[in-house]
């Protein structure tokens, strides 16, 4: 079967790779290029834990082919942290405790990385509605909007 | 086992006449061949129901399908085939004339299916519950087609035809939807249920578009809903209780009834005929009563 | 007891030890494992909820290219050990090796019927799509009514009810009975001023947890062999492994990954026995995962049950007696959680008059599993709704009603012991004095309270606290790490050690490397393997000072061990510097290293009270509940790291809150389910809750060096009845049954 050549930009890196017409994105940065970070939940987009960023928007790795990808730049929980130094949002995760089992981790960090990029300065019911497509089953959210809220007043000062 | 010969293909043709001929091509050698704009509801029904191989044809390298065009004039509002609803809901313009319509794509699915589910999709895929069709059909959207025989428009009302159903033929795809620009104290508005806050399908929808005169007597209404039968629908006698009134509590209750009585709805898993039948009128009430509050600001 | 105040460590909040790999993507999961040359493996399912297998015919699919196995039941050994697997979920070793692969019969729509292994997961579909499956459709029964009818379809053909007063003279779907209680309950209706009687059914819920089910196995030549998978008990893998397809269990070592959540559902094997087979026919590791989809409709899920409860009450709010009758649907094996579930319902009152009955009924359902706390939600819904129903029947304030009849210290438990100290009253008082309790309703909104309990257990673990040569210390465990309990282990560790938090770094070892250790559930990990930590932490003391005194040339006990030094007992005259641990593993290395150990039965683990309320509003022309405001309170006993706590009391609630509201399986006439997938399986999302308040109230377990209880179960217990008694407040319309979705509510509210 006939594979497609993507050349694409990783985490500030360029990257090539073969893939498959059909296969998703989240295949390939898994399989492929071994960045299983990004975790599969569902592979339908209802639970958010293989969020990326495409060109800084917020998207499901399963929702989108890997041939798509040619062209753009992925963020993935890999490429989150500055080489030592992790993101205020890591950190504040581990300092509310807003983890858990920590499998949805990477989706919620990703997807709240976009949400403040948008918004340096979202109310608990923005976060809220911005995380409502990352389910996690542990926290009851409360420490995950805590430390958003925390993380945001960081990046803000 | 007839499937072994075929595969899985992916093409990114970069013009509308490009698309035509190749999706007019595969069908003429028999070769499956599906429309990926957003994805959302193709890479899901890869997954589950239907993984069977076909060609994808990737449209988002066509200029025309990324545009958005807000006009006062007679071109009106045209929404590109490929435009996603996280687009539709960060345009200023497009917010500001037809709230209702980016309430409708603001409410597929999470903030990541916004990134990549578009208007023109969630159409496409004809889902009773598709929440943006009662919104389109509220506002006079139409979709407008290009084919092996050249361009034509169908209101979204027609292009509908049944579960999962459009009125497309082979060859053909939609480059965008055109609908005329809100006159002046005109507003929409959508609604949904759902048993969460997010992340559910319909169990039943309203939108609602209404023009008021001087007075604030409703003059122009359109009322559609969703969930509550195969296809959206347009429902007239719930514009008809709705013209001539002040849109007052008796005549958005009068509507609510309409719509109740124009639904045929199923039971399922997501919510009882008797309950959908009931809520339809609700949403109808509540999606009205915000439109007359938009019209009445404007 | 050592006084809270004198902590150095235990209960504060440092950040866990496994923090930074999970907020990095770094930390591995089940599904991250891969080897060279590694197969994929998929399950061929039934497409019926209830068939005989007629015939299996793998050799269409071992005839393409790329499939290196084709397995079904015939390939794996009978299994006729009929004993208990143990544990919180039950049933059989012979019911779990029929549940990996069906064996006669397929009992449930996803039941797994045959297995492949080949290069690509495509391939495998393939080879799935090629085996020849002869099956004899027969009438699936999917609910308890349907089960208990006369003349039901019998799952299994050869069940007699055990347990009951006369001894079954046919088979039936109820595969067994038991009965509790104490005291004369007729006597104690009739010394009653009010009787009430009502029924409470809970839906079959799934465990929800992110992560699917995932495994990699690999047997050698020799027989031995390596499993990778997300597990809540690598020495449950090994050992139900090892009993499915008939191996030592010596033979196989249990690589736990890091796992993606399990609230009792990891605490079993579905593809761990099949991975195992198709590796050892294959000669290559097989990798296995699940798809939500598969999660859903073959692991799991939790008893739906129906109770119906008898309360008989003194004017004043005495209760009488108290009667239950509970069945729990058991899904395809035996197994439902009948006995907690009598030992629990009335487990919040000291009552004289008690009966509980309860019954395990087969149904066309995945076989349940343990789900958190299993048994007591079901149960104690029906009893903290009914006990607000007779406080309202009463007219009496339902703390009120509940602090005259609670549990406490010297009193005996429903199900034999006497309690020793408990926080249940203390958290009575704490609901009662919580401001959220004091503030006003608006119109259409309501305010429920409830009480939630669990045992909590302890039993077999292991530890070891390695001191390394700069004194920087390592603990070894077996208990995988799936709330945060790397980081109480550290905390408890540096408390007896006398170190640093930083300075621990905790390991939880494979079967081969950690002592036996029972699985991650129970509300166990704290207490028990907390309690063996601590053990080897003292032990590694122990060895420390007694090479000190040597050095010093003084009697052991003239040392005495402070901040992480040895040093000399004050008073006792010697003239020493204070060694560290580094120092005293440079000056004493021809002794060996420093390695202090431990294994234990751990005893006496303390029950667990918590009390719930929440304020909800009610939408009555589309039935819809929202939750406003909830606050969980609960007796840890002691909070080693208190977020980690309050995480527990958060996230019990949201899964209880997505019980009570909108979480259930929704079948077709067929027995399939028709919402397996998190689109239509409605797991609270996070902009349908409000911030979860949480209190934790400490009454020290005796039993534990730090007074620790375990708090993972019981917050799951209250918010059932919590929610229904609040939904009922605000609508002024009793609702009997979960859940309370909108479609359920409206047609309640207009049939009122």
């Amino acid at each position: 079967m006939a594979k497609t050549h993507v050349s694409t930009c990783i985490n500030g890196q360029d990257a090539e790779f073969l893939c498959s017409p059909e296969q998703t994105l989240l295949e390939v940065l898994r399989d492929t290029l071994h960045l299983t970070g990004t975790k599969e939940g569902c592979a339908t987009g209802d639970c958010g834990a293989c969020s990326v960023l495409l060109d800084g928007t917020l998207v499901c790795a399963c929702l989108m082919l890997a041939a798509e990808a040619e062209g753009h730049d992925v963020t993935t929980i890999e490429g989150i942290a500055s080489g030592n130094d992790l993101h205020p949002l890591q950190q504040k995760f581990l300092d509310h405790a807003a983890l858990q089992c920590g499998v949805c981790t990477p989706g919620f960090i990703v997807a709240s990385k976009a949400l403040l990029d948008e918004d340096p300065d979202p109310d608990e019911e923005s976060i809220r509605y911005w995380l409502a497509g990352n389910l996690c089953r542990c926290t009851g959210y409360d420490k995950i909007v805590r430390a958003v809220q925390d993380a945001a007043a960081e990046l803000r000062s | 086992m007839s499937q072994s010969t075929s595969n899985f293909a992916y093409a990114m043709p970069a013009s509308i006449t490009d698309t035509v001929s190749l999706l007019s091509q595969a069908s003429s050698n028999g070769v499956r061949c599906q429309v990926l704009a957003g994805g959302t509801d193709l890479l899901v029904q890869l997954r589950s129901v239907d993984p069977d191989p076909r060609t994808i044809v990737d449209i988002k390298s066509v200029p025309e399908v990324s545009r958005v065009e807000v006009s006062n004039s007679e071109r009106g509002v045209f929404i590109g085939g490929a435009v996603s609803a996280a687009t539709m809901t960060h345009h200023e313009g497009l917010k500001a004339i037809l709230p209702g319509l980016v309430e409708a794509a603001y409410l597929i699915g999470s903030t990541q299916i916004q990134g990549r589910a578009t208007l023109v999709g969630n159409l496409c895929n004809a889902s009773p519950a598709g929440d943006t069709i009662p919104a389109l059909i509220t506002n006079q959207a139409v979709c407008e087609i290009h084919g092996p025989r050249g361009a034509r428009s169908l209101p979204v009302e027609d292009f509908v035809v049944g579960v999962q159903k459009n009125a497309l033929e082979a060859g053909e795809f939609v480059v965008g939807v055109r609908m005329p620009h809100p006159s002046a104290r005109t507003a929409d508005a959508y609604l949904r249920f759902i048993p969460r806050t997010e992340m559910d399908i319909a169990v039943a929808s309203a939108g609602v578009s209404v023009t008021l005169d001087d007075a604030g007597v409703c003059s122009a209404a359109r009322v559609a809903i969703g969930a509550v039968a195969p296809t959206a629908l347009l429902v007239p006698d719930a514009a008809d209780a709705l013209v001539g009134s002040t849109l007052d509590e008796a005549s958005l209750a009068a509507a609510g009834r309409a719509c109740t009585a124009a639904s045929s709805p199923i039971s399922d898993k997501r919510g009882t005929a008797a309950y959908r039948r009931k809520v339809v009128a609700v949403l109808c009430e509540r999606a009205a009563a915000s439109a007359a509050e938009r019209a009445r600001a404007r | 007891m050592t006084d809270a105040a004198q902590f150095k460590y235990v209960g504060t909040r440092p950040v866990r030890p496994d923090g930074v790999d999970k907020v990095t993507g770094r930390a591995a999961f089940g599904a991250d494992f891969t080897l060279p040359g590694m197969l994929h493996g998929l399950i061929l399912r039934s497409p019926h909820a209830h068939a005989r297998i007629k015939s299996v015919d793998l050799s269409a699919a071992l005839e393409i290219d790329g499939v290196f196995a084709a397995i079904s039941s015939a390939d794996f050994p009978e299994v006729t050990d009929s004993g208990d697997m143990g544990g919180e979920g039950g049933g059989s070793i012979k019911d779990l090796s029929d549940n990996c692969m069906a064996r006669g019969k397929a009992l449930y729509h996803g039941h797994a019927v045959a297995a492949v292994a080949a290069t690509s997961l495509a391939k495998a579909r393939q080879a799935l799509a090629a085996i020849k499956v002869d099956y004899e459709a027969l009438a699936p029964v999917m609910d308890l009514d349907a089960a208990l009818a006369g003349d039901a379809p019998l799952l299994n053909e050869e069940m007699m009810t055990q347990g009951l007063a006369e001894p079954a003279t046919k088979p039936s779907n109820i595969a067994s009975r038991m009965v509790m209680g104490r005291g004369d309950v007729a006597k104690g209706f009739e010394e009653a001023d009010v009787v009430l009687e009502e029924t409470y059914r809970t839906p079959t819920v799934h465990q929800g947890y992110i992560e699917p089910h995932a495994c990699l196995a690999t047997v050698n030549e020799g027989g031995q062999s390596t499993i990778w998978c997300c597990t809540q008990g690598a020495f449950e893998v090994r050992s139900y492994s090892a009993a499915v397809c008939g191996m030592s269990i010596g033979s196989i070592r249990v690589i736990p990954s890091e796992i993606g959540g399990g609230f009792g559902g990891k605490t079993t094997v579905y593809l761990e026995p099949v991975a195992l087979m198709l590796s050892k026919t294959a000669g290559r590791p097989v990798k296995m995962t699940m798809s939500r989809e598969e999660v859903f409709r073959a692991t799991g899920p939790a008893s739906a049950a129906r109770s119906t409860i008898k309360i008989g009450a003194k004017r004043d709010g005495t209760i009488t007696a108290m009667s239950a009758r509970i069945h729990y649907e058991a899904g395809a094996y035996p197994g439902g959680p009948v006995p907690m579930g009598c030992m629990s319902v009335f487990s919040a009152y000291n009552v004289p008059n008690l009966a509980m009955e309860g019954f395990d009924v087969l149904v066309n359902k995945p076989k349940v599993a343990a789900y958190r706390a299993p048994g007591a939600p079901q149960a104690m819904f029906a009893s903290e709704c009914i006990i607000t129903e007779l406080a309202k029947a009463l007219a009496i304030d339902p703390i009120e009603l509940r602090l005259k009849n609670a549990a406490d210290e010297g009193d005996a438990a429903p199900y034999g012991p006497t309690w020793g100290p408990i926080g249940l009253k203390a958290c009575l008082e704490a609901a009662k004095a919580h401001p959220n309790y004091q503030t006003a309703l608006q119109e259409g909104q309501g305010r429920g309270l409830a009480v939630g309990f669990w045992f909590n257990i302890g039993f077999q673990s292991s530890a070891e606290v390695h001191v390394n040569e700069d004194g920087t210390v390592t603990v070894i465990e077996g208990n995988p790490d799936i709330g945060g309990s790397r980081a109480s282990m550290a905390i408890m560790a540096a408390e007896e050690l006398g170190i640093p938090y930083e300075n621990i770094r905790v390991q939880i070892a494979d079967t081969e490397n950690a002592g036996y250790t029972m699985v991650t559930g129970g509300s166990r990990t704290t207490f028990a393997t907390g309690m063996a930590v601590v053990e080897a932490a003292r032990d590694v003391i122990g060895q420390a000072k007694a090479r000190v005194a040597k050095l010093w040339q003084v009697d052991a006990d003239m040392v005495e061990w402070r901040d992480g030094q040895a040093l000399p007992k004050p008073g006792m005259n010697v003239e020493q510097e204070p060694m560290s641990f580094a120092e005293i593993a440079a000056k004493t290395a021809p002794s060996g290293p420093l390695l202090g150990k431990a294994s234990l039965n751990a005893r006496g683990a303390g029950p667990g009270f918590s009390v719930n309320f929440c304020d909800v509003e009610v939408d009555r022309r589309t039935g819809k509940v929202d939750v406003l405001k909830f606050t969980a309170i609960q007796d840890a006993g002691r909070a080693i790291h208190p977020g980690y706590v309050e995480g527990q009391l958060q996230g019990g609630a949201v899964q209880g809150i997505g019980w009570a509201l909108n979480e259930e399986y929704v079948y077709d006439a067929d027995g399939v389910q028709q919402n397996a997938g998190f689109l239509d399986y409605r797991v609270p999302v996070a902009s349908d809750l409000p911030m979860i308040d949480t209190v934790i109230i400490e009454v020290p377990n005796d039993a534990h060096p730090y007074g620790v209880r375990g708090v993972g179960e019981t917050p799951i217990v209250a918010p059932l009845a919590a929610t229904a008694n609040a939904v009922a407040e605000a609508t002024g319309v009793r609702i009997r049954t979960l859940p309370l979705s909108p479609p359920n509510v409206l047609a309640a509210l207009d049939a009122a």
